[in-house]
């Protein structure tokens, strides 16, 4: 697995074993997460194969736990596909940020290493990639890593949750809300943010009442991006983007 | 437009979702390799990440019952208290089912 095109970047076994290893002690974490993940996907009535099957393939914690509000008798696909392309759109920027880092990789290496980007890999590699390490491995290993921890957590969840009959008794079915709600906090840098969220807030409740059924979601979230097109991006979050 | 939730319907719904989802995450180093990413872009893709959080939260608290939203009110204070998201969780979820064990 070595790279042949240049000699900037390239990807090996043992980098990415190195990048599983620091990646660990937060992947306790995640598997946390997935047991929330799958208790709260089978009790919104997916099958135990289908909520393993989406954290294998989806592999983006806020965007399912999103679509388990969207999940009923009939899938509603316009707003499925808008809040996922929404909640993901995030992506789009940090892969961007290492794409000089990783254009140096053959293009079946470098497509397949930023299909298993998350969050906090991509913090860990876009800090490797700063300090002149050529090595990807923290991408890919940091992924691997990651997937196999939210996989594992996944699947805990659905064991555990397929034997509790009564969710709202346990507060079970907070569980969605207060993780989307936990990621916003966790993920806002600065205070500016509160402009575009109250008004995404009010388009979505005005939409909920006099929308179709679903549409608050692409609602809110353009109406959101619209706004912060009129304000500065945050100095730190524009750093780590840029570099 | 709308898919059912049958096996197949559910399926489908999910590759979807992965197909979607792994755009988002090559989109960035396809685009960047043809034309680089503006600002204005970047602030409005910023501002909707966020936004799109805060559409969906916002119809649980407004139509959830009390249970609902005093969980998701403990969860932002300890959120902000400590920034630790597994915690803030934890305790949403206990203040919810507190509250429906007291107040049936």
């Amino acid at each position: 697995m070595t790279s042949s095109r240049s000699s900037d970047a390239r990807l090996d076994r043992a980098g990415t074993l190195d990048g599983m290893r620091r990646m660990a002690p937060l992947c306790l974490f995640v598997v946390a997460f997935g047991l929330a993940f799958g208790v709260a996907a089978v009790q919104r009535g997916l099958s135990e194969l289908e909520t393993l099957l989406m954290s294998a393939l989806v592999f983006a914690g806020a965007s399912q736990f999103a679509a388990l509000e969207l999940w009923g008798p009939e899938i509603p696909l316009v707003a499925l596909v808008a809040s996922t392309f929404a909640i993901n759109a995030r992506h789009l920027l940090m892969s961007a940020s290492l794409y000089p880092w990783l254009r140096g990789l053959p293009p079946r290496q470098r497509y397949l290493s930023v299909g298993l980007m998350s969050d906090s890999n991509w913090a860990l590699a876009a800090d490797d990639y700063r300090r002149g390490v050529n090595n990807v491995g923290m991408l890919v290993g940091g992924g691997l890593a990651l997937w196999l921890a939210w996989l594992l957590g996944t699947l805990l969840g659905v064991v555990f949750g397929s034997g509790i009959t009564e969710p709202e008794r346990y507060g079970l079915d907070v569980i969605m809300g207060c993780f989307l709600l936990s990621m916003l906090v966790g993920g806002a840098r600065s205070l500016t943010m509160l402009i575009p969220w109250s008004v995404a807030a009010m388009a979505a409740i005005a939409a909920m009442y006099w929308l179709p059924p679903h549409s608050h979601v692409i609602v809110g979230a353009l109406a959101g991006g619209l706004v912060g097109l009129w304000f500065p991006i945050d100095r730190e979050r524009h750093k780590e983007a840029r570099t | 437009m709308s898919l059912s939730t049958s096996p197949g319907g559910a399926l489908l719904a999910i590759l979807i979702m992965a197909l979607v989802t792994y755009l988002t995450r090559s989109g960035g180093v396809l685009v960047m390799s043809r034309i680089p990413i503006g600002p204005r872009v970047e602030r409005f893709i910023n501002a909707m990440s966020g936004s799109v959080l805060v559409a969906v939260i916002t119809p649980m608290a407004v139509a959830g019952d009390w249970g609902a939203r005093l969980a998701l009110l403990v969860t932002l204070m300890v959120m902000l208290a400590t920034r630790k998201p597994l915690f803030a969780i934890g305790a949403g979820i206990l203040c919810a089912a507190l509250w429906r064990f007291l107040i049936p």
